[in-house]
């Protein structure tokens, strides 16, 4: 494995470790809602991460330079680092920011039933 | 106990994704990644390659992108509808100094959100991004006075038109060009690099900026109001 981009894939394990280990090891709500945040952050730098290619730059055609073809307008496909996981994961963000915004008014609500942020208080949706 | 099953939990997760993740390094760009580098300029006119893949290749998934934030903010409003009962204290009214300021940082933000999303087919940036910005500037104007009323009318009519012109535009392309979403032969795809350019990519994103921005703003709107007394609203 040596494309230059172990760092960056590294760091996006360890979030998503880490954010696993909040959401099975806290008893705070909000807590495990932020774990929950930080697997889909960790997930989207992973994912960034491994279309990422050293020495390449970003996939915005600026530049004539970037042009395989200039009359016909073909773009280097050497020059620029992959752009399918950028947009993937462009839906991705805008997706975990719904999803945590209803995760969180989940949390306001079962506040306001049992007036406690315990999760081992709310033991009827135990499985 | 529960400890040990989280421990063991967790490292099998981490030694899974380790063993995926050699499988999943560039080995460079499969067919289709060739295609969409390749030929995205000269099919779509757009400088950003990942605002042509994002808004013409993969319309369809925006579309039902867009539909999902949309259910996600509505669910969140709907759980959130009732007044929550809570008691809490009573806000600190924000000083001189941050309502003016707030006032007067509003217009700024709202038009620096406009230019991410008007560029989107330019530079790094475009309508999710711009709609975040315009929300940001709705929840510091709604952290400097809580009990100031957002337009609610206006937001969800503008919220709909924008997904309503989205799914015309897409009709467009199935009109003119034979498939859903198609982009050549809808507009002109103008000159390369300039602010009028990419057919009808900068008009479906700045629709897209104005549904969000308008999506998030609510949303801020129902989570600031959520705590209160329950005979309100």
């Amino acid at each position: 494995m040596m494309a230059g981009n172990e760092l960056y894939v590294a760091t996006g394990l360890i979030v998503i470790l880490i954010g696993f280990a909040t959401v099975l090891v806290k008893r705070n709500l909000l807590k495990i809602v932020i774990g929950f945040s930080l697997i889909d952050s960790g997930t989207n730098l992973l994912i960034v991460a491994l279309g990422f290619y050293p020495g390449r730059t970003a996939p915005i055609v600026n530049n004539p330079d970037m042009l395989a073809n200039r009359a016909s307008l073909l773009v280097n496909t050497a020059k620029v680092v992959d752009p399918v996981p950028q947009a993937l994961v462009l839906t991705a963000i805008v997706i975990g920011v719904g999803v945590t915004a209803l995760m969180l008014a989940y949390v306001v609500r079962l506040y306001a039933t049992g007036k406690t942020l315990d999760v081992r208080q709310f033991g009827r949706m135990k499985w | 106990m529960k400890q040990i099953i989280s421990i063991i939990a967790i490292v099998t997760i981490g030694f899974v994704l380790w063993q995926l993740v050699p499988i999943a390094m560039p080995s460079g760009f499969g067919a289709v990644t060739h295609h969409y580098v390749a030929d995205g300029l000269k099919d779509n006119g757009g400088s950003n390659l990942v605002t042509s893949i994002v808004v013409n290749y993969r319309g369809f998934d925006t579309l039902g992108e867009v539909t999902v934030l949309f259910l996600s903010v509505s669910g969140a409003a709907f759980v959130l509808r009732r007044r929550s009962g809570l008691e809490v204290q009573e806000p600190v009214p924000a000083s001189e100094i941050v309502q003016t300021g707030a006032r007067m940082l509003f217009a700024p933000i709202v038009v620096f959100g406009a230019y991410i999303f008007v560029h989107g087919h330019l530079t790094p940036g475009g309508g999710f991004q711009g709609g975040a910005v315009i929300a940001s500037g709705v929840l510091l104007l709604l952290l400097a006075n809580r009990d100031r009323a957002l337009p609610h009318g206006l937001l969800s009519w503008v919220e709909s038109l924008s997904g309503f012109g989205f799914v015309l535009a897409g009709l467009a392309g199935l009109i003119v060009a034979g498939s859903f979403l198609a982009n050549k032969g809808v507009l002109p795809l103008g000159q390369w690099n300039r602010l009028v350019s990419a057919g009808v990519i900068p008009i479906i994103y700045i629709l897209i900026g104005l549904k969000v921005g308008s999506e998030l703003s609510v949303l801020l709107d129902v989570m600031v109001h959520a705590a209160g007394d329950e005979e309100a609203n």
